[in-house]
């Protein structure tokens, strides 16, 4: 009876903090549409700067706490919303989730720079830490009282502030009608900035709370937060008291499964499955029940729409571009070191598990969370498997995880939007948690997954199983634009674009999803079982998988190059982290803050450097000469003409300042053209010409010149040819509204309405 | 037997009585017209046909067999098919695309000449092309007729398919309807613009506050007290 009054008194501390943390979401989340996955990472942040205040600093409690709660987190907030959501209305669902997500490795970018973990720090204490008062003969610590306190306290204020206040009611007009309140006077950007205030501080509060009860660590602090979801979703995302309901159940079953793991008859392990990760996995199975059991929601019509750049992927395209990367590859790999090879690997693993998101998110709509998941199983099943790394059993890795996926996937597959996405995110916790967790599995922490075994080829060095790598990425790419251009392809586009028009011509919404999961598993676990080395359980951490979901939407999710280009960043970021110390703590903050500006540019960055080249593409002459100069510096550097450095300089140059150009350069007229020839010719020369590993000492230095050299050049020569007045190309509803019409408007409109074609 | 019947169907949203208990039936080789003020119902009655919205109460068949409780792909494979009167066009695919996917869905046999039939039908051969998404509204909504017609449909339901259509659209989409009907299909049609329903429609149900306040020829209905008043308010 002692035992149970203790855990009860535990438990509902725990709920408590998960009740702060999770009105915080639902009050954003009404307000304005948007889940926000970095709301914990905003409580990580405030507790390191309440830690930075109160104890580094050594302020008085009171002042830290008023600083951090009552100024900076709803500056914070209210910034937020300002700068970064408020672009948000009206993109589609997948977007608005990625910018959060673009938040939250932002700022666990920011805490890892400003707060290194080597740097020595003072303990967190908790408040009137020692002191402890008795109730019912057991010792409760203050800081659990306060932490009770404070949930009460949120929840009296909520209730006033939603109920008594103008505020209060504006907030609730939003949540019935945005539309009609702005129609009624309303202003529903105010109320937005306030919501997204009011939740930063409670996510500070709740942070600060969590830092006394465990420790200040950035990734405790982050994920104990995600535990919370599930006491939003208990509240439907917009009920506030089934909310603090749902979090105080939260709290009381760990804190009971706590009490009864420990008793002497509680089992160690299930059929020889060790239960140590069960209660770690808790919260995240009651997010997945809870999911499930969620009322079916209606198909919905008149949602909101957008028409994406998705452009059935030419056979031709295709194939060019994918001898062309192995090419590439192969030319390019005998220069590097070892070093760089291997980071350069590893970007191609992170390009195909970012490529299987291209079926499941780009094509049809659905966001994952969990794509490393999925890798990580497929490396388990490759290590496993009889064998040692042969065709056959990659290919039995992939189907075997092909088929848990869509078995898996199943009962989620009537969810769709947010919530699917907080599914597949539950599901990578626990699998990370119980699964990984397995003697059977990661038994001492890694394993080592066999390199493949080709037949008549031996890969045995890093440089192998580079171009082995760019050869799968290549024909796993292939397979995508196949998927793409089949029946399949464009059920999963109908699925995006309409659930409910595919819905009453008679698709299965269900037998779709679960054919893109399927294919989506199948791509990952195919990476993961290519990894060819020793792998950890972190790696396929849901933490991770974080950060790829947020690449493959900046590059492009809906075409493979943007696969690739957004899997190349991210190593690309890491590469850039070792070889130039000088910014590498921008490179930490480098992903969240390239996908916080995605509000601007949806259609991902591949899709905008496609551009840059397309007046490239189109004429063949062209594409003649831009891959003869590369191959001509190519050649330079073979016949150790030129040093490797030199034709790293001079094929960047090349390939972004000079090719783009080609175009300009031909339309140009006579005068222009020479001018801006000759200027290319000089940039060429400099950059071939001198011997870069001796001229410069360190690596950054030769990067940071390639940047400027491709700068200077690039647009200077643009500048120069470009001499036709830019093509004023607005939508077409907007011509002659800012600037007369022109012969261009005119044509344009003609065809979108379709009078002439 | 009637290809569509509805039987005491009832839709309720909180205290608002929607749909109220109605009867209605279209026959095969008919073209049946569903008119009614605004917030008549019309639309939650298309909704329950085609299964985005539960009935509080009652029943429909189709071919004699109770579909009520059927999830909308299934009813699809009955041989229903329907357009929205908001877009719901597959913005990203091209035209040819939208109906070929609703063709395949169908058939494996012949699907691209199937589909190019059906663009010729409804006049759409020339945008093929064109994603859907940048389509002007008149166009689109025949890209929803020709996708519905794609999936060889015994009934038709048609959600104001001629808003946005100029007359010479209009005009052809009354000839292909009336097409349609002679060849054995069955169309339900919701329209505003009365010159269209008067000509193409056999029958005409009339729907107000939930509930069929008069039914009969499109001669029947034009001389009707309560229709009139219904749609002129009490005079």
């Amino acid at each position: 009876m002692q035992q149970l009054l203790t855990f009860t008194i535990i438990g509902l501390s725990t709920g408590a903090i998960y009740a702060v943390v999770a009105s915080g979401l639902v009050v954003t989340y009404t307000t304005s549409g948007i889940f926000n996955l970095a709301h914990g990472a905003t409580g990580m942040l405030s507790a390191f700067t309440y830690w930075q205040i109160r104890f580094d600093w050594d302020l008085p409690a009171p002042v830290a706490l008023f600083i951090t709660l009552f100024v900076l987190c709803p500056l914070f907030g209210i910034a937020t919303e300002r700068f970064v959501m408020r672009g948000l209305q009206g993109t589609t669902e997948v977007v608005r989730l990625s910018v959060t997500v673009a938040l939250f490795a932002f700022m666990i970018g920011l805490a890892n720079w400003i707060w290194p973990n080597d740097a020595s720090r003072e303990a967190f204490l908790k408040f009137f830490e020692g002191n402890s008062i008795s109730v019912g003969g057991f010792n409760v610590s203050w800081h659990r009282l306060i932490t009770f306190g404070c949930a009460v306290v949120v929840a009296i204020i909520l209730r006033i502030v939603l109920y008594k206040t103008r505020m209060g009611v504006a907030m609730r007009a939003v949540v019935d009608d945005r539309n009609l309140t702005e129609l009624n006077g309303g202003r529903p950007d105010r109320v937005s900035m306030f919501a997204w205030g009011i939740s930063a501080s409670l996510a500070g509060l709740a942070g600060i709370l969590l830092a006394g009860d465990q420790q200040l660590n950035i990734e405790p602090l982050v994920l104990l937060v995600i535990n919370a979801y599930a006491a939003a979703i208990i509240g439907r995302l917009k009920s506030l008291p089934l909310t603090f309901l749902g979090a105080g159940l939260l709290g009381l079953l760990d804190a009971y499964y706590l009490m009864v793991s420990d008793e002497d008859w509680f089992p160690q392990s299930v059929f020889g499955f060790s239960l140590s990760g069960v209660r770690a996995a808790l919260p995240t199975m009651v997010l997945f029940i809870a999911l499930l059991v969620r009322p079916q929601s209606r198909l919905r019509v008149g949602t909101t729409k957008l028409r994406e750049a998705n452009d059935v992927p030419e056979w031709r395209t295709a194939i060019l571009g994918a001898i062309s990367l192995v090419a590439v590859i192969v030319g390019i790999s005998g220069m590097l070191t070892r070093s760089n090879t291997l980071l350069l690997l590893n970007g191609f693993t992170f390009a195909m598990v970012t490529l299987s998101l291209v079926p499941l998110t780009g094509y049809a709509g659905q966001m994952s969370l969990a794509p490393l998941t999925f890798a990580g199983l497929g490396a388990i099943a490759m290590s496993k498997l009889p064998g040692n790394g042969n065709l056959i059993s990659l290919a039995a890795a992939i189907a075997i995880v092909a088929i848990v996926g869509a078995i898996v996937a199943l009962p989620a597959l009537r969810l769709s939007g947010i919530y699917l996405a907080l599914a597949t995110a539950a599901f990578a916790v626990m699998v990370s948690k119980i699964v990984f967790n397995q003697r059977q599995t990661f038994q001492t922490g890694n394993i080592t997954v066999p390199v493949l075994r080709v037949p008549f080829i031996t890969i045995d060095s890093p440089r192998a199983r580079l171009i082995l790598a760019s050869v799968c990425f290549s024909l796993l790419g292939l397979i995508v634009v196949a998927v793409r251009r089949s029946r399949l392809g464009r059920r999963l586009v109908a699925l995006k674009d309409s659930p409910v028009a595919a819905a009453t011509l008679g698709m299965s919404l269900t037998r779709t999803k679960l054919a893109a999961f399927a294919i989506s598993a199948g791509i990952a676990a195919c990476a993961g079982a290519l990894a060819g080395d020793k792998v950890s359980p972190q790696q396929y951490d849901f933490t991770q998988s974080l950060p790829i979901v947020l690449l493959a939407v900046v590059g492009g999710v809906s075409s493979v190059a943007g696969a690739l280009f957004g899997g190349l960043l991210l190593g690309g970021n890491s590469v850039l982290a070792t070889i130039v110390p000088t910014v590498k703590n921008l490179t930490k903050i480098g992903p969240g803050t390239v996908g916080i500006t995605l509000g601007r540019n949806p259609q991902g960055a591949a899709a905008q450097i496609g551009d840059a080249f397309r007046p490239l593409t189109e004429q063949p002459r062209l594409i003649a000469i831009a891959a003869a100069g590369s191959i001509g510096v190519w050649a330079l550097d073979a016949t150790e003409i030129i040093s490797h450095w030199s034709f790293f300089v001079a094929s960047v140059v090349w390939i972004l300042a000079v090719s783009p150009n080609l175009a300009a350069l031909m339309s140009a007229g006579s005068r222009r053209r020479l001018v801006a020839g000759v200027w290319l010719a000089i940039g060429m020369a400099i950059a071939a010409g001198i011997d870069w590993s001796t001229a410069l000492d360190a690596t950054g230095k030769r990067i940071i010149l390639t940047i400027g050299l491709v700068a200077l050049f690039g647009v200077g020569a643009q500048r120069v040819a470009e001499n036709a007045p830019r093509v004023h190309v607005a939508s077409p509803d907007l011509a002659g509204l800012d600037a007369n019409f022109s012969r261009e408007d005119i044509e344009l409109a003609e065809q979108k309405i379709g009078v002439v074609l | 037997m009637p290809l569509l019947e509805i039987r005491g169907v009832m839709v309720r949203f909180g205290g608002v009585m929607a749909v109220g208990g109605v009867d209605l039936d279209a026959e095969a080789g008919q073209v049946t017209g569903l008119i009614g003020p605004n917030g008549a119902g019309k639309t939650t009655l298309f909704n329950v046909i085609s299964g985005m919205q539960e009935p509080t109460a009652g029943q429909v068949f189709v071919g004699g067999v109770d579909i009520t409780r059927q999830a909308p792909h299934r009813r699809a494979k009955r041989g229903l098919a329907r357009t929205f009167q908001r877009l719901e066009v597959f913005s990203s695919l091209t035209v040819r695309d939208n109906v070929r996917v609703a063709t395949e869905l169908t058939t494996i046999l012949d699907v691209s000449s199937r589909v190019d039939a059906l663009l010729e039908r409804v006049g759409l051969s020339h945008l093929a092309d064109f994603p859907a998404g940048d389509l002007p509204t008149g166009s689109a909504r025949l890209v929803e007729i020709a996708r519905a017609l794609a999936t060889e449909p015994r009934l038709l339901l048609l959600d104001e398919p001629a808003s946005g259509l100029d007359d010479s659209e209009t005009e052809r989409l009354g000839r292909l309807l009336r097409e349609l009907a002679t060849d054995g299909l069955g169309v339900l049609l919701v329209e505003h613009d009365m010159g269209l329903v008067m000509r193409v429609c056999d029958h005409i149900h009339v729907l107000d506050l939930g509930n069929i306040i008069a039914r009969g020829t499109p001669n029947e209905i034009q001389n009707d007290g309560a229709v009139l008043q219904a749609y002129l308010g009490t005079t």
